[in-house]
């Protein structure tokens, strides 16, 4: 990549933790955040699991210091703490000093409250605040009034692959000169919706997740944010910020198989892998560390374990899927795993593959199921979504 | 660096925008707060099955989107970008409603795999076999315009060289309900809903899809290029002026090289004042609206874009859209502005081929 982007700040709350600290002690410690569903009332709440944050909106507006009677719908209230942090760590004073912006992704939005007042609406006033928080938009535009930014704000949403998307072009308009700084990411609550949609999908798993396992039933959902702040080297050298890593490549495509299916070859998700290491130019073997979209689906992870065979061969590095920690959290998923990416590179530790046991009988690939330990340069994270959007980040050393 | 063509157009909106000329057969509908598309027959875009099966928003996409791309001579393009606002809010809806009224039980996977909001986006690449760069932008007022700005980065960086972009919005009808509820579709009275002169809060709403063609070389179809692209999240009604200024200035351009404005008046009384800006910058130049042919949805601006699009390349306005009736024998240079209830306030700089 031409000019450099590096990342200086970041910000998560997730079923592991509510900060980067609590989430890397999570992780290294093996500690999985996987539950029964407390926070609303769903018939599936005896028969799944998933990634929840044990927090209420209550409390969380209360975290963020807002008016109780705000109308932040539960991802508004994640992706506002997340991006707080972020823009904490970075240790920006005026969000506002340089030329910011804000992308943000999410697939819900404020599905958490429409799906609870869409009757209700017509009957009680009090819940109509909630109307205009549906848009996934409104989600990002909270986000940025909260952190006081007046500048580029904008959302993506590609499903599961919306945050790999939002650092993607993020790093393109600091590139490109548009922006100095942006702070990018995702943030996705649980809803009814999105348990009812993937059940109907028959892919949700009925225990814990097991990516990569021969006898995987299925995703845990989650619920997650996380942002990280993109700067420009002119602000790194000028504000002698301290350099977490650097976003090094990227790259998008699309499968072109099937609306929600991926295809056998992983033909997407091999394209995306192979666009990010040459707009980084990297070979395969300089990666140090597959942080893989690893969702525990069948069709995922089969599709996935071909894509990376084809790209590495028979040198595939350490990898690991992170989501039997914190189930599939949709949108937020790419952002949450970004900061494990750069705690990887920090730490020089790859993350264990929890609830793995058997290896897949299509192939000869089995993930890094214990903490690791090595020096770690360069890690690859993935990220696909429905409509065969496919996308590949690559994270390097500072 | 390359320059950033549109070579190709297609507009499904509320007016028949799809086949006919360049607002040919308008009409101004002051009457109903809901206008819906003017849709195609969609025969010859989409197999009769899937015509069934589809969302409004997907067909509008997949019909727009093929226009485009045959007008620009364009088969496989380098990214596919898309902008929506709402999203395919009519299959939502329906897997929304089916969970509420079942009590999440006996329900069916189809509506929700088509509610995500790149579903427009997934299936024009289905139907092209495009593996290529697939984004799908969701953020109000500026879905569309995002889109436009990641396509002339890319163009421009030589990243790509053809790229379909668009904006879709679709209504539903619950939605709307909700809307009404929220004030911000306009009450059932009070017609004629005039744009120039509101009287009222809300928008008269509504939906469409245009799609274009974003190329790096000049073609026999080119329209225009675009010059800039910028967008903030909100201003003050007292702030709009100098923050076009400075656009402006940054783009080496002074007010006095416009030669029109188009603007994303939407009859709003509450906030339409954010374009008094036409007074105090641009009374000597072409004003043009466009909005009481579209309607207001998110990506309405699209739309605009499409007005601003096909005045370039014709190099002649119309009554129809005149705001102020001034009229210019040569339009090399257009600024589009359009902001949505204070925000998502967007700047666009066309220029002539």
């Amino acid at each position: 990549m031409s000019k450099k982007v590096a990342i200086t700040g970041m910000g998560i709350i997730s079923s592991i933790g509510n900060t980067v600290e609590e989430n890397y002690n999570a992780l290294v410690k093996g500690k999985k955040g996987i539950s029964s569903i407390e926070n609303f009332e769903t018939i599936h709440k005896e028969v799944i699991k998933v990634g929840e944050i044990k927090l209420t909106n209550q409390e969380l507006s209360e975290q963020l210091g807002i008016a109780s009677d705000n109308n932040f719908s539960r991802t508004s209230l994640l992706g506002a703490i997340a991006a707080q942090q972020a823009v904490e760590n970075a240790g920006i004073q005026d969000i506002n000093d340089y030329r910011s912006g804000l992308i943000s992704a999410t697939s819900v939005g404020g599905m958490d409250m429409t799906e609870k007042y869409y009757y209700e609406y017509f009957k009680n006033e009090a819940h109509q605040k909630y109307i205009t928080s549906h848009d996934a938009g409104d989600t990002t535009h909270k986000i940025a009034t909260h952190i006081g930014l007046k500048g580029f704000v904008t959302t993506v949403s590609t499903a599961c692959s919306s945050a790999a998307n939002a650092i993607m072009l993020g790093a393109r308009m600091i590139q490109s000169g548009q922006l100095d700084r942006v702070v990018v990411g995702g943030t996705d609550a649980l809803a009814k919706f999105t348990i009812n949609g993937f059940k109907t999908l028959m892919i949700l798993s009925d225990t814990y997740n097991q990516p990569f396992d021969n006898n995987r039933k299925g995703l845990n959902l989650g619920e997650a944010a996380a942002f990280l702040v993109l700067e420009s080297e002119e602000i790194v050298k000028k504000e002698n910020r301290k350099v977490l890593a650097y976003v090094s490549g990227f790259g998008n495509a699309n499968d072109a198989f099937h609306q929600t299916a991926s295809s056998e070859n992983g033909e997407g998700a091999f394209l995306a892998m192979q666009k990010a290491l040459k707009v980084a130019n990297l070979k395969p073997s300089d990666i140090d560390y597959i942080n893989a979209h690893g969702t525990a689906t069948p069709n995922n992870d089969l599709s996935e374990g071909r894509a990376i065979l084809r790209v590495f061969e028979e040198n595939v590095p350490d990898f690991s899927s992170t989501k039997a920690f914190t189930g599939h959290t949709l949108a937020a998923a790419a952002a949450i795993e970004a900061v494990y990416s750069v705690l990887a590179l920090q730490h020089n530790v790859v993350f264990p593959n929890l609830n793995f046991e058997t290896p897949m009988e299509e192939f000869d690939l089995v993930p890094q199921t214990a903490l690791k330990e090595k020096p770690i340069n360069h890690v690859l994270s993935n990220s696909f979504g429905f409509g065969g959007n496919c996308s590949t980040v690559l994270f390097s050393k500072s | 660096m390359k320059t950033c063509y549109i070579n190709g157009v297609s507009c499904i909106s509320t007016q028949d925008t799809f086949d006919k000329d360049f607002l040919s057969e308008v009409t101004i509908n002051e009457t109903e707060n809901v206008l819906f598309a003017n849709q195609p027959s969609y025969k010859e875009f989409i197999a009769p099955a899937a015509i069934r099966r589809m969302a409004k928003g997907v067909k509008m996409g997949i019909a727009a989107s093929t226009k485009a791309l045959k007008e620009a001579n364009v088969t496989m393009p380098d990214a596919i970008i898309t902008g929506t606002g709402m999203g395919c809010v009519e299959d939502s809806e329906k897997f929304l409603k089916a969970i509420i009224d079942n009590s999440e039980e006996f329900l069916t996977p189809t509506s929700f795999i088509q509610s995500t909001h790149n579903t427009v986006g997934g299936q024009i690449a289905l139907g092209l076999q495009c593996k290529a760069y697939n984004f799908t932008y969701v953020n109000g007022a500026v879905s569309f315009e995002t889109a436009l700005l990641d396509a002339k980065m890319q163009i421009e960086n030589e990243d790509a060289s053809s790229i379909l972009i668009g904006g879709i919005d679709e209504t539903g009808s619950h939605t709307i309900e909700l809307f009404k509820l929220a004030g911000l579709i306009k009450k059932e009275t009070g017609q004629p809903y005039s744009v120039l002169n509101p009287t009222s809060k809300g928008v008269v709403f509504s939906e469409g899809a245009s799609f274009f063609v974003l190329e790096n070389e000049k073609k026999e179809s080119s329209y225009a290029y675009v010059e800039a692209v910028s967008m903030i999240n909100a201003l003050e009604k007292e702030e709009v002026e100098s923050h076009i200024v400075s656009f402006l200035n940054a783009n080496n351009l002074k007010v006095s090289d416009i030669d029109a404005v188009v603007l994303g008046n939407n009859g709003d009384v509450e906030f339409d004042g954010y374009y008094d800006v036409s007074q105090s910058l641009f009374n000597e130049i072409p004003q043009i609206y466009y909005k009481h042919l579209s309607g207001e949805h998110n990506t309405a601006s699209a739309f605009g874009f499409w007005v601003a699009s096909n005045i370039m390349k014709t190099q002649k306005s119309s009554e129809i859209v005149s705001k102020n009736h001034i009229f210019r024998e040569k339009y090399e240079t257009v600024l589009l502005y359009n902001q949505y209830r204070g925000k998502d306030h967007s700047l666009i700089v066309l220029k002539k081929c």
